[in-house]
């Protein structure tokens, strides 16, 4: 090329909408408002190819803040909006941003076919174990027992993992991070953001007028060694303030260890991310705090072929054979007949 | 077509004929129909059809639930309904027999696979003693053939490996007669073998065989007398093909496609009687056709209306039950303001109803099935061949007013065929589609700035400049920022009925067939212009003071409308529901219009609707 245009370098302030953020105040969407927006312009995305889609609930509001294209749909339907949109238009950045409620209950039939298809979009899930906007129901992922304004004897419904739902969706890219874990939070929207095909991250998200602290044992400073396991890929699990333990297979199940006497780094439990069987991937979604650490970075990220690709592929696979299509020759294909 | 004979039997030429396959719906009866469609289109009748079908893809062999069948009306004239009444029936057994004997004329000619009219037959069709002896056909002109062993005989030597193979080529025999009966070419449908089986040479040619034996059994048994003849019709200049409704509106939206330079993406879902639409659509993916097989009514309608956010000719399509999940979503589009196309092929209901039957049951639905106040434009196909211009003008609205337009056709405009006068695509008028540029001198970007007929932009992502958030939240006008102010929410409710007011302004008036003015005005919407046309002209040839007026456009009405029915003493509103129409119209116009309401299942029969006409004038 004889010319090129300079991109302007955009700065995260770049990626604010004029309108005003209203999420309650020490709401945990802030910090993944503001990591977003960091992320975006710190990998050079061009705001007007980048669309981000969302449901109905607090988390929703999110595309209203950011200064790209954007849809505020109905109530958990965003994945299929952004299949549309995605399949028909492969050149733009989406980006879908759900929660709990909206992406696990009303809409979960969508969230798994999307992430079956492996569209190339980002979906970004704010899990608070609670309906925010409506106030305080119970969520699809709300522990067993928990009391809310829907369940004063407490909630009778096994939870949903979503990342377990994910992997067994055939996810390609699966993770999870924490709201409070801001570092974290912005290398995780940025392995997303690279991602080839559907990317699925769970945020654990505070809600802090009718959940909070639904995710204290994962961000207090004074547990979270204990209670959060950084995966990292290829490396073994090991947790703990003095990285003192770690993850073993005893058979088909996880097991916590002591490092030392006897036990080694080498008898722990491996990280892969990129195994092409999710077997290792469903197994780390399962591990649920008490009992073990929970797992936060990628548990899968792997290549399948996209939907969005496939059907553009067709589209021009049937140009070559067929020719670009004659309208004038198709109507008048098949068996016609002449009136004078 | 080779088959001769040296003394051929006479030829008695008649103006029509109505013709109905009917059997077991594994017996081919709908391919039979077809094939006789083509073949006596391709020979220049006008025609037209009704194909009818159980639910079940095969309910139980030989039962009268399982019964299905096909009518087509042939003519030397120009004709717009499948018949009233059957002159042939074909009956491949005892059920189908006794389910369609009523429709037949009297001293009308029946064929029956006399095989098939044994113990087990009987049994099924629960009948106690045979219909070909016990009276039951007295009064018409009754044709006993071994269909079953005289297809088994021709077939014999062509390698099919079962008996069921040979059987299967009952309905090939069948179509041979009645080929001969009325003078058809047999060289469409052996084309058609060619193509369909010729991959498969035994069975290729055992359909040949059967197909010929037929023919050959009518000019040689003395039984037929006499052949019948049904002369080319004079319909206008021009190239034809037979159509159905749901291969129409497919080519419709492939057409509007390339007259408004946008790529269609067709998001649906399996439902009958729509599927045929997305079987047909996706076929063309050379002409950037993008279709989405969604995983459910919800997903199809939302991904159509993401599409339609990126800029794509967005369309779902499907029926009544589809209609009710897509509600939510068709509001969202009333609101966002962005183009769609959204089908409803409807059929009986409510609920699953009756699947494979026809209704207009879901007017009421399309004009108020949404919360909130909701306004979207309705038009109506009359016909197949109308479904194609349908489609076309649904497209324009859609994008000229940047609105969702629903389409509504039926189960019986769908599924029938007629012949189609091709139209030239260079004579198509071009759909007009603007997408604003980027701006310049630091513009600030009004998503819910407003044309003149108040359409706002249709801003496409991928634009630099032009970035905006549209959702479900009430707009602030011009904005388009979430807004909740209580004049604005008035405003914009106000504009966005004001817009699809409007529309009635760039439509074309309301015409009538028949007197200007006078005792009485059949007004009719959808698949039943045919036989309201039809009851209309024949009233009108003895004499009756009567006009025909058929809407294409339901919401909004054509602005002449009121004036128009004010000139008539009376209003009749034929419709296949229980007076959807009719309630619109009462309360719009205050006029007290009488209706004619029936669901059956069937569509109107001309005869009834004369009935009905000649009661009021």
């Amino acid at each position: 090329m004889s010319m090129q245009t300079e991109l302007p370098v955009l700065s995260s302030a770049d990626f604010a909408s004029d309108q005003d953020v209203r999420w309650c105040p020490g709401c945990g969407d802030y910090s993944i408002l503001a990591q977003m927006k960091k992320v975006l312009a710190g990998i050079g995305v061009e705001r007007e190819k980048t669309v981000f889609v969302s449901g109905i609930g607090c988390s929703s509001r999110f595309p209203y803040y950011m200064n790209t294209y954007g849809i505020h749909s109905i109530h958990g339907r965003a994945p299929a909006f952004a299949t549309g949109l995605k399949a028909s238009r492969p050149d733009l950045t989406v980006w879908v941003i759900t929660g709990d409620g909206d992406g696990l209950s009303i809409g979960g039939n969508h969230l798994m076919h999307a992430i079956r298809r492996n569209l190339d979009i980002n979906i970004v899930m704010f899990n608070n174990q609670i309906y925010g906007l409506t106030k305080g129901q119970y969520s699809p992922t709300s522990p067993l027992g928990k009391v809310t304004k829907s369940t004063p004897m407490g909630a009778i419904d096994n939870p949903l993992h979503p990342l377990s739902i994910a992997i067994g969706c055939e996810g390609t890219f699966v993770a999870r991070t924490i709201d409070m874990n801001i570092k974290h939070l912005a290398a995780t929207l940025r392995r997303a953001a690279d991602h080839r095909g559907t990317a699925f991250i769970e945020v654990y998200q505070n809600c802090n007028v009718f959940n909070d602290g639904a995710f204290s044992y994962a961000t207090d400073r004074n547990t979270k060694a204990d209670t959060v396991i950084e995966l990292e890929h290829g490396r073994p699990l090991i947790f703990g303030k003095n990285r003192e333990k770690g993850i073993r297979l005893n058979g088909m199940e996880p097991e916590v260890v002591e490092l030392g006497k006897g036990i080694t780094e080498d008898d722990l439990l491996f990280h892969d991310e990129k195994a092409p069987e999710p077997s290792l991937a469903y197994l780390l979604s399962r591990m649920r705090y008490p009992e073990f650490p929970e797992p936060i970075g990628v548990f899968r990220a792997v290549d399948r072929p996209r939907y969005d690709q496939m059907l553009n592929d067709q589209i021009a696979k049937a140009r070559e054979q067929q020719g670009e299509g004659d309208l004038q020759a198709l109507i008048h294909s098949g068996e016609t007949w002449s009136v004078s | 077509m080779s088959a001769t004979s040296d003394v051929r039997k006479p030829v008695v030429t008649i103006d029509e004929a109505t013709i109905r396959f009917c059997g077991d719906s594994g017996d081919g009866m709908q391919l039979a129909g077809k094939q006789l469609t083509d073949t006596s289109a391709l020979f220049g009748n006008d025609v037209a059809t009704f194909p009818d079908f159980p639910a079940e893809i095969r309910a139980p062999r030989g039962t009268k639930a399982g019964v299905s069948g096909f009518q087509i009306h042939i003519a030397s004239r120009d004709i717009h309904t499948p018949g009233d009444e059957v002159d042939a029936l074909v009956a491949m057994n005892p059920a189908a027999l006794v389910t369609n004997l009523s429709d037949l004329v009297d001293r009308g000619v029946v064929i029956v696979d006399k095989d098939a009219f044994n113990k087990k037959g009987l049994a099924l069709a629960k009948l106690q003693t045979n219909p070909l002896d016990d009276g039951t056909l007295d009064g018409y002109t009754v044709f006993p053939v071994e269909i079953t062993k005289l297809t088994r005989l021709a077939v014999e030597d062509c390698g099919l490996s079962s008996m069921k193979e040979r059987d299967r080529c009952r309905n090939f025999y069948a179509m041979g007669l009645v080929y001969w009966l009325y003078d058809r070419s047999l060289d469409q449908t052996q084309r058609y073998i060619e193509e369909k089986f010729g991959k498969r040479p035994s069975v290729a040619d055992a359909n040949r065989n059967a197909l010929i034996a037929g023919y050959n059994y009518g000019e040689t048994t003395e039984a037929f007398i006499s052949q019948y003849h049904v002369p080319q019709a004079k319909l206008p200049a021009g190239t034809y093909r037979n159509i159905t409704g749901n291969e129409a509106l497919a080519w419709g939206a492939i057409a509007a496609a390339q007259l408004s330079g946008c790529e269609l993406f067709y998001g649906s879902y399996p439902i009958t009687p729509a599927s045929d639409i997305l079987h047909e659509v996706t076929k063309h993916k050379n002409f950037g056709v993008r279709t989405f097989q969604a995983e459910d009514e919800i997903a199809a309608v939302c991904a159509s209306i993401g599409a339609a956010f990126g800029g794509a000719m967005a369309m779902t399509g499907t029926s009544g039950p589809g209609i009710c999940l897509k509600g939510e979503a068709l509001g969202l589009a009333v609101i966002l303001e962005l183009p769609l196309v959204i089908i409803n092929v409807q059929r009986g209901g409510p609920s699953t109803g009756l699947p494979t039957k026809t209704e207009q049951s879901d007017l009421l639905q399309a004009m108020f099935g949404r919360n909130g106040e909701s306004p979207m434009p309705v038009i109506a196909a009359s016909g197949p061949a109308d479904c194609f211009d349908t489609m076309l003008e649904a497209w324009r609205i859609a994008v000229t007013y940047m609105t969702p337009v629903i389409l509504l056709s039926d189960g019986y405009i769908a599924s029938g065929a007629e012949p189609w006068r091709l139209p030239d695509v260079s004579e198509l008028k071009k759909i007009f589609v603007q997408h604003p540029e980027p701006p310049t001198n630091g513009q600030t970007f009004e998503p819910y700035a407003r044309d003149e007929r108040m359409a706002r932009p249709w801003a496409l992502p991928g634009t630099p400049g032009l970035m905006h958030r549209i959702g479900g939240l009430e707009k602030q006008d011009l904005t388009g920022d979430v807004c909740y102010d209580p004049d604005n929410h008035q405003h914009m409710t106000d504009l966005r009925a004001a817009k699809v007011a409007g529309i009635a302004d760039d439509i074309p008036p309301q015409e009538v067939e028949g007197v200007e003015q006078g005792e009485l005005l059949v007004l009719s919407w959808g698949g039943t212009k045919g036989a309201c046309k039809t009851a209309v002209l024949r009233v009108i040839d003895s004499g009756g003071s009567v006009a025909h007026a058929h809407l294409r456009y339901l919401n909004p009405f054509p602005a002449n409308l009121g004036e128009l029915l004010g000139r008539y003493e009376k209003v009749l509103i034929p419709e296949l529901n229980m007076g959807q129409l009719r309630m619109l119209i009462r309360n719009e116009f205050l006029v007290d219009a009488i209706g004619l309401n029936k669901v059956k299942g069937k569509p109107f029969a001309v005869s009834e609707l004369v009935a009905a006409i000649e009661e009021q004038i």
